[in-house]
């Protein structure tokens, strides 16, 4: 049995196509119910977000799956199919696994080591196994990769670090401040940086937000939208000393706060320590401000330059990612090719069973004054015959699983003796487990 | 009996230094819980070998300086171990372990002999009064510790280094937090101390106080912390400069434990 996976991705399609193959997910029975009568397809994961659509499928037959799911692609999209097919990879086997593997670990994200993709991808499968278009195997290999993805994320540092400028003012911010829960975040100017760090200030748990600007209605509208209050801009640096995170950002042509204002905010926190970004050009806070004890002054540049570090740092942190994906793949590759031992076995058997009983059945009706043991007597010497002629391919198949010629000998096999009632057995070998 | 302990003792110190200097270096969830496993079983192995060295000598061992630098280590490691405990801070541990393995080794490298017990020791005041001294002298070196992660963290903060230590550091809030605690438990037990002491010395010599080396360095310390807790409650000090009275603080701290002895006894 083999694991085919095909699909785009940002790497080999622009969003126009993306936007064309995505599956929605409101109506993902479609797709998936399509997916699974395909010939040869036995089980189908769709994964599809805004950045990658895959499909994960399994089949005996590697090279007719992977053209099938690419025709099928194009067609449930009326897409023309030489239109999408360059932007279409496919990979079976290992490399199959692998790349469900990174995929999951978000090693092969946009943004290296953001946490979406995993909830997306279990969301997918959560639709799969509803819809029961994935089965024993995928179900496993899918829960495979959510354990590596979760193994990477606690092992490495790869999704530790900001990667945005927002998000590395968070981190900063817990660097100086601690807890966020009970800290205040005033807003001067309103710019799109600004609310965006904002919200993610009070994504990180921050107690309240001011707003001031130089229009009041600006400020009132802002500080509904943050649930937050607006100050009058006049009175500024009456309210500055209840902030602890300070994001500046008005057009102002010289700084509007200085050291002087800087000690005197400083004063009346009793010294508990301020935070403050300037996120405007010109400057809206005087670079001296960060000489006084206790504020801390940061720029965009500041904040550009720890986003690059964490990116270098993350680049690596992938490194030892694979490290781990390696392993796990060994692990997993191992349980898929033992999965078809016994039911070969079994089918094997039975075949030969079939035409022992068959023949004896012939030579039985065919006799005339046969003895009245002479049935067990037969009976007993083909089961023997059966038995030893069994004996070195079965033994033969069970090792096969250490040296990893599972799969040759499973198709010699099938294709030796006839043999095609595996996917019953494997389904059989599901409601076992 | 007690010679196998200590030098399991030092062992095991030493493997929980590396490993919590080690910690500096790399982010790994197993090696920070090595490294509290390590020093975990070393403070027990510390412990042991103190109670049996006790229970031979029928003293607690801290009437030379062989024996109170071991227990200082001790104790220094056993609030250590209760404050990484509350507060989560690995990186401290690479700042303290290093402090208690040094003085185990220095004590370990001093052949002090043991005397019969003075008969002015002989009383619970004295026994009181020292384990009130250590246990606060423990809280003045874990602050010392602090203070000089909170001067690094700063000192990354205002040249805008964001390196590998930046990220390993604690908070400066934490830290100010620890200190402030350090400093609120350590200044009364100081305080008891002091008082008990003197209650020993009238005992012993029939005055509470007699200006030997010793009470007077005693007293120095209290006015530093004094001042430093003083200054923190009343205009909010906290930062650099409270931050490098800490660490002043411990550097009498260590010279009186190291250079006066009691006139009492000795």
């Amino acid at each position: 049995m083999n694991i085919i996976v095909v699909g785009l991705s940002h790497k080999t399609a622009s969003v126009e196509i993306r936007e064309k193959a995505a599956f929605s997910p409101n109506q993902i029975e479609k797709p998936l119910g399509e997916l699974i009568k395909l010939e040869g397809i036995i089980e189908g994961v769709i994964v599809s977000t805004c950045n990658r659509v895959e499909i994960y499928a399994t089949t005996r037959d590697i090279a007719g799956g992977i053209a099938r799911i690419k025709r099928f692609m194009a067609e449930f999209h009326h897409l023309p199919f030489e239109a999408l097919e360059p932007h279409l990879y496919s990979y079976h086997a290992e490399a199959a696994i692998r790349h469900v593997f990174r995929v999951a670990s978000s090693l092969d994200s946009m943004v290296v080591g953001e946490p979406q993709i995993l909830g997306q991808i279990k969301t997918s499968y959560g639709y799969a196994a509803e819809f029961k278009s994935s089965g024993i195997i995928l179900n496993r290999f899918l829960h495979k990769a959510f354990s590596v993805a979760k193994r990477v994320r606690t092992e490495t540092k790869i999704a530790s670090s900001a990667v945005s400028v927002a998000f590395a003012a968070v981190e900063l911010a817990k660097k100086i401040l601690g807890d966020l829960s009970d800290k205040t975040v005033m807003l001067i100017g309103a710019g799109e940086m600004c609310e965006l760090a904002a919200k993610h200030f009070l994504n990180s748990g921050a107690k309240g937000v001011m707003v001031t600007n130089r229009t009041f209605e600006r400020a009132e509208r802002l500080a509904d939208e943050f649930g937050g209050e607006a100050v009058p801009f006049e009175t500024l640096f009456d309210h500055l000393h209840r902030a602890d995170i300070v994001l500046s950002s008005t057009g102002a042509p010289h700084c509007i706060i200085g050291p002087k204002d800087a000690v005197d905010v400083i004063k009346r926190r009793r010294f508990k320590p301020i935070f403050f970004i300037d996120i405007a050009v010109p400057r809206d806070i005087d670079p001296r401000v960060d000489d006084v004890e206790h504020a801390y002054l940061f720029t965009v540049d500041h904040l550009q330059d720890i986003v690059q570090a964490n990116l270098a740092q993350r680049s690596l942190e992938a490194e030892k990612a694979e490290e781990i994906i390696d392993q796990e793949i060994g692990q997993f590759y191992k349980w898929l090719s033992t999965l078809e031992v016994t039911p070969t076995i079994v089918a094997l058997r039975n075949r030969f069973d079939e035409i022992r009983r068959a023949e004896v059945e012939k030579t039985i009706t065919a006799w005339k004054g046969m003895p009245p043991d002479a049935e067990k007597r037969l009976e007993a010497l083909t089961m023997a015959i059966m038995n030893k002629l069994l004996h070195a391919p079965t033994s033969a198949l069970k090792q096969s699983g250490q040296g990893g010629r599972v799969d040759l000998y499973v198709d010699a096999l099938r294709q030796l003796f006839e043999l095609e009632a595996l996917q019953k057995d494997t389904e059989e070998l599901e409601l076992e487990e | 009996m007690t010679h196998l302990f200590f030098i399991l003792t030092v062992a095991l110190y030493s493997c929980a230094t590396i490993a919590y200097l080690a910690c500096l270096q790399r982010t790994s969830v197993p090696l920070t819980r090595w490294a509290a496993r390590l020093l975990s079983a070393g403070f027990s192995a510390h412990l042991l070998s103190t109670i049996h060295l006790a229970s031979k000598l029928k003293y607690l061992p801290l009437t030379n300086t062989q024996e109170s630098l071991s227990f200082f280590s001790l104790v220094i490691i056993g609030c250590f171990i209760i404050f990484e405990r509350k507060y989560k801070v690995t990186t401290l541990g690479s700042f303290i372990a290093p402090i208690g393995l040094m003085m185990l080794l220095a004590s370990s490298s001093l052949h002090d002999k043991t005397h019969l017990l003075h008969p002015v020791l002989q009383s619970n005041w004295f026994w009181f009064h020292a384990l009130m001294a250590f246990a606060s002298y423990a809280c003045f070196t874990i602050a010392a510790g602090v203070a000089v992660m909170y001067l690094m963290q700063r000192y990354f903060l205002k040249k805008k280094h964001f390196g590998g230590l930046f990220q390993k550091l604690p908070s400066l809030d934490t830290m100010d937090e620890i200190s402030y605690r350090c400093l609120t438990i350590g200044f009364p037990l100081l305080t008891i101390a002091i008082i008990s002491g003197s209650i020993w010395s009238e005992k012993a010599v029939g005055s509470y106080w007699i200006w030997d080396p010793k009470q007077t360095w005693s007293l120095i310390i209290w006015i530093i912390y004094a001042a430093l807790l003083h200054g923190r409650l009343t205009i909010g000090w906290r930062g650099k400069r409270a931050a490098m009275l800490s660490i002043i603080g411990f550097i009498v701290v260590l010279f009186t434990f190291l250079a006066m002895k009691h006139s009492i006894v000795w």
